[in-house]
């Protein structure tokens, strides 16, 4: 889904093809090809869905989930530089909401299979507002003080959630009631398999309509700003503009990511969006490979894959139980700290930099033994 | 259109490479030919947890589950139950519910395990129990005090342990009004149901307004100078502290930094001895006089029979880690889970162990009364005071038990059990 | 009154350390214009390292000079063995590694001294004194407060008096002319590394016994205070640093006392938003906020 590089010239080879602005080639295609990819990724999830088991299948939606929160945030930080430690607080802004909408239609006794997506889109709705209001303040700050501020964000959305624990039911949080998957499918259809239809799909949406922003106009501006405020001005950007829109956008899906979170889990609760969730989607960002939504993916899947591997990484290994308990937890932790140093040494450009330079030398090598 | 078939084949292998991950790496199958119970075969049950083994949380917790494990060996040596050996499958989820979503459906849909027991930590697991509700699995004897795990209407499989805060609260009110009637009675709390159910038993006993000053914290401000600071002015005599651990010891080390010194009444999970003493270093003298709540064998009276067959056991199959409080709660959660398995039969299904637990009747190491009934799926219903004194705390006057409504607090008379012979209970 | 003095006190004896925290982040972000969001965690390891000396002599001072020169060395060791290799390309990489190598000291720190809370020793009684009636500050505030002042003036005085912090300000202002001046550029960036590591690791010694005692995630909520200081006072202004100290202290502290512990997040984003909308670059910035 690397649509950051469609608007790239053809036979590139420079790494930093992502902020290449210019040769935009054929405008109304665009969308097409971006809703081909869409289907065709659409159709091998469903595949995918019923090849593997439940765990796996709550695990891939729950990538889904993420993955909307960090392409947003690629979108902000990769295409508009903008530092933002704050998603956490977005991704939860959209999870409570979902939450009380959902509350709100059960206590009513309304049912039905709109009720979700009207929740969803409520959760878009309310993230937009907060990461408007937000980003008018972001777009005055640069560098770390942004960073400050959207830090100071992530931490007071979860402390408001205790401060007002009338309506959010402090550390505890709140239970988001589901609807079971529609009879349609059969009744003994896996719950798990249905989470990660609703989430992929949704996902799916909110990556075509990322990609064609970021391949458009907007996009362009968006990279412009980046790459030179002072250039932009003089083009006739409105860098402001530009930067609340950027955002606005990274905020919709963040906000749209958290309350497919709370929809899988099920639940809400301050804990689940801490801090530690703000810098840790920051992360994913760069090392899956800053600025490409492809990248996201990779940052998405290791959010996931972190905890889970950490626990079969200590099952390798047989302990005493006096070294066991030191080492369950931190080993594998000290192991990835010590693996992503290196990725970030040795690939500045992220998983997905490495990626299409493994592609390209393979792809010229090829055309090399072929003429 | 070369890029575009590039980008689907990127797509498309990314997807692969999942599903591939995805395939290897399950076959939790359970081999006996039997009705088909997830995690019971006929030589193993497996039982998994939810613990913070890492992040801010771990201290102290992350001891609990090894230990519990270390019981588990004990039995399993003595040729487990039923003759089924017991596999105790510990996850971390370092106190994020978040995580705690990811590994409790790793040990569900994946590991298969038949229960999950003693999964710690009040948002942590409540974030679960609808999913360990929709897919029957009995969900025991939660690590945390709360209300929540008592509703046998909404969630008929969820099993309390712990005494909760309100019924704490309840036993150190019925304490101040008893023994220290007509001093002013402050209150600080964790700004969460832990501070907020242990004020309400704490006011249900003593009444609404006898409460002077009330005070709470939140973990991640670790000043609590503004609080104290607000008792020593107000002139408390008494403070009811509803903390943690480290902001026990916070709280005490502060007040003594203000020379306030007020008779201190601390909740049990906030008043474990070791885990306080270690943590003040030089300072623990402050700990002098303190009061607490307890509801198993003091982990430093060695004349106890059930300290004496813990300490072994920690030492020949916990490669002796430190022994302290957390150890002996693993333990009785260990025995307790063993009695519970045997009361259930050897033909052993999820159904028949909620009906065993649901049946009550366990004698165990706790100094107060079990509840479980098929209306009540609370822990533990009762406490009895400790004080530190000479440096060691240890247990005074009766055992009390009582309810989390309203009421009366009563003392619990029923004579202590000794642990069977050869520490693995019989079934009875 | 007697209320607000004494959450004057108790909000500057805190802010001291949050200064001298900010100092720190202050100092490499001068040095390398990176955000070194590992600083906690250095700190910590530093915090360790005084603790095992001190249980292994017995003595709080060896501890301590122990955890100074532990500190010195952990900064240049992450300047040189890591932060030297990262491509700055992108200002976000160095956080990237930094956040990195948080996890990285924390799970070592973990796997060698367990998760449980350590104590912390105090050199001097915490025991505040008492003048008419009214708590003021123990001598170990008094203390916190005399070596924050020493590291202030000390820091001071290279820089502005000493070759070497001569050679240190240019070698971060102008990197290329200094160099053709010959200047030893990275000698001068691990030695600031280095320097903030140390300050670093003091601020650890200073706070943590008043904290909830030594553990690897010890300094995270004091990172974040001092983080917000920092920014508050202008990344670019070590005077700046102390001024985001105190009043950061001074915030939660009067915040917590008179509106409510729950409060005192708020309370820092509002004052971030107050102070940044008005001079984007922080109190102390000297250069405006770009515009065209």
């Amino acid at each position: 889904m690397s649509a950051t590089r469609a608007v790239a010239p053809p036979q590139e080879s420079p790494v930093g093809a992502a902020g290449r602005p210019g040769a935009p080639r054929r405008r109304g295609g665009t969308l097409l090809r971006h809703l081909a990819v869409a289907v065709v990724a659409g159709l091998l999830l469903v595949g995918v869905s019923y090849a593997v088991e439940p765990f796996r299948n709550f695990q891939l939606a729950t990538v889904a989930a993420y993955l909307c929160a960090v392409a947003g945030l690629t979108v902000l930080t990769g295409l508009n530089g903008q530092l933002s430690l704050g998603h956490g607080a977005l991704m939860a802004t959209g999870a409570y909401t979902v939450a009380l909408c959902q509350n709100a239609f059960y206590d009513r006794g309304l049912t039905g299979g709109w009720l979700l997506p009207v929740s969803l889109a409520a959760a878009v709705v309310a993230t937009v507002a907060v990461g408007a209001v937000v980003g008018v303040a972001a777009a005055r700050l640069r560098g770390p003080y942004l960073a400050g501020v959207t830090l100071a964000v992530a931490i007071v959305v979860p402390a408001l959630a205790v401060t007002f624990d009338g309506v959010f039911n402090g550390e505890q949080g709140l239970s988001v009631p589901v609807e079971p998957p529609p009879l349609a499918l059969g009744p003994y259809f896996p719950y798990e398999r249905w989470q990660l239809w609703v989430a992929g799909a949704a996902t799916l949406l909110a990556l075509v309509l990322l990609a064609n922003l970021v391949g458009s106009r907007y996009g362009r501006t968006f990279r412009a700003v980046r790459d030179d405020e002072v250039a932009a001005r003089l083009a006739g950007i409105h860098v402001a503009r530009t930067q609340v829109l950027a955002f606005v956008v990274s905020a919709a899906t963040a906000g749209l990511g958290g309350a497919l979170l709370a929809v899988l889990a099920q639940s809400v609760s301050p804990g689940a969006f801490s801090m530690t969730l703000s810098l840790f989607l920051l992360m994913a960002v760069v090392i899956g490979g800053l600025g490409r939504l492809a990248g996201a993916v990779w940052g998405a899947v290791l959010l996931v894959a972190l905890p889970d591997l950490s626990h079969s990484v200590t099952e390798l290994f047989t302990l005493s139980p006096a070294a066991a308990q030191r080492l369950e937890g931190n080993l594998p932790l000290a192991i990835f700290g010590t693996t992503l140093i290196v990725v970030m040494i040795v690939a500045p450009g992220g998983v997905q930099g490495l990626l299409s330079r493994l592609g390209r030398a393979v792809l010229a090598r090829w055309r090399a033994r072929r003429s | 259109m070369h890029r575009m078939a590039r980008r689907g084949l990127a797509i498309a292998s990314t997807i692969a490479l999942l599903a591939a991950t995805a395939a290897c790496g399950d076959d939790g199958g359970s081999g006996s030919g039997r009705a088909n119970v997830p995690g019971v075969t006929d030589t193993e049950i497996v039982v998994g947890t939810h613990m913070p083994l890492t992040g801010p949380a771990a201290a102290g917790y992350s001891e609990i589950a090894p230990a519990t494990k270390a019981y588990f060996d004990y039995v399993n040596a003595n040729g487990g139950v039923h003759g089924r050996k017991i596999t105790y499958k510990i996850m971390d989820d370092g106190y994020n519910p978040a995580n705690t979503q990811q590994v409790v459906r790793q040990l569900v849909l994946q590991d298969k395990v038949f229960a999950i027991l003693n999964g710690l930590g009040t948002p942590t697991h409540t974030g679960v129990l609808d999913f360990l509700k929709t897919n029957r699995v009995p969900d025991l004897f939660v690590a945390s005090g709360s209300r929540s795990w008592d509703q046998p209407d909404k969630y008929p499989g969820t099993f309390g342990f712990n005494p909760d805060y309100t019924v704490e609260g309840k036993i150190l009110a019925h304490h101040i009004k008893t023994n220290l009637a007509g001093r002013k009675v402050c209150f600080l709390g964790q700004d969460d149901d832990f501070g907020r159910d242990s004020l309400l038993g704490v006011e249900k006993i003593l009444g609404a307004g006898a409460v002077a000053v009330k005070q709470t914290y939140v973990t991640s401000n670790t000043n609590v100078g503004p609080q104290i600071g607000a008792f020593k002015a107000a002139g408390c005599q008494v403070v009811v502290l509803a903390t943690v651990p480290g902001f026990t010891a916070l709280s005490i080390g502060t007040a003594a930094k203000l020379g306030f010194r007020p008779q201190w009444l601390v909740s049990n999970v906030g008043a474990d001895h070791a885990t306080l003493t270690k943590q003040l270093g030089d300072a623990a003298p402050l700990l002098e006089g303190m009061i607490g709540v307890n509801y198993l064998p003091m982990q430093n009276d060695t004349a106890n029979p059930w300290i004496q067959l813990f300490t072994r056991i920690n030492k020949e199959y916990n490669g002796n880690a430190g022994f302290n409080g957390n150890t002996v709660y693993g333990m009785a959660v260990g025995y307790l889970f063993v009695q519970a398995l045997l009361a259930a039969g050897k033909d052993l299904t999820r159904e028949s162990i909620v009906e065993a637990v649901e049946k009550g009747g366990f004698q165990g190491p706790g100094l107060a009364p079990l509840r479980f009934s098929a209306t009540d799926h609370s822990g533990y219903g009762g406490e009895r005071l400790t004080r530190v004194s000479g440096g060691v705390q240890s247990y005074f006057g009766p055992a009390y038990e009582t309810d989390e409504g309203d009421g009366p607090v009563n003392e619990y008379t029923a004579p202590a059990v000794a642990p069977p012979a050869n520490g693995v209970p019989t079934g009875s | 009154m007697d209320r607000l003095i004494f959450l004057t006190l108790d909000g500057l004896s805190r802010g001291a350390v949050y200064a001298a925290f900010a100092l720190a982040l202050v100092l490499i972000w001068r040095a390398a214009r990176v955000v070194n969001f590992a600083q906690g965690a250095m700190a910590v390891a530093a915090a360790y390292v005084a603790y095992s000396v001190t249980a292994a002599t017995g003595s709080y001072w060896l501890g301590f000079l122990a955890a100074l020169a532990a500190g010195l060395l952990l900064g240049a060791v992450v300047d040189r063995v890591v932060m030297r290799h990262v491509n700055h390309a992108s200002p976000l990489n160095p956080v990237i590694v930094a956040l990195e190598l948080v996890l990285l000291i924390q799970a070592v720190l973990g796997m060698i001294y367990g998760s449980q809370f350590r104590p912390a020793e105090v050199p001097f009684s915490r025991s505040a004194f008492t003048v008419g009636g009214l708590t003021v500050l123990s001598p170990y505030d008094l203390f916190v407060f005399a070596a924050v002042g020493v590291v202030v003036s000390a820091l001071a005085w290279i820089f502005a008096r000493t070759a070497v912090g001569l050679r240190m300000r240019a070698a971060a202002f102008a990197p290329e002319v200094s160099r053709l001046l010959g200047v030893n550029v990275g000698g001068m960036l691990t030695l600031g590394w280095a320097l903030a590591s140390g300050v670093g690791a003091l601020a650890a010694m200073l706070v943590i016994p008043t904290e909830l005692g030594l553990h690897p995630h010890a300094m995270d909520l004091v990172f974040v205070s001092a983080f917000t200081a920092a920014v508050v006072g202008g990344l670019d202004s070590p005077p700046g640093a102390v001024v985001g100290g105190l009043a950061v202290g001074l915030l939660l502290s009067y915040v917590s006392g008179y509106a409510g512990s729950d409060l005192t997040p708020l309370a820092v984003l509002v004052l971030l938003l107050a102070v940044l909308l008005v001079r984007p670059g922080g109190l102390f910035s000297t250069v405006a906020a770009r515009r065209v």
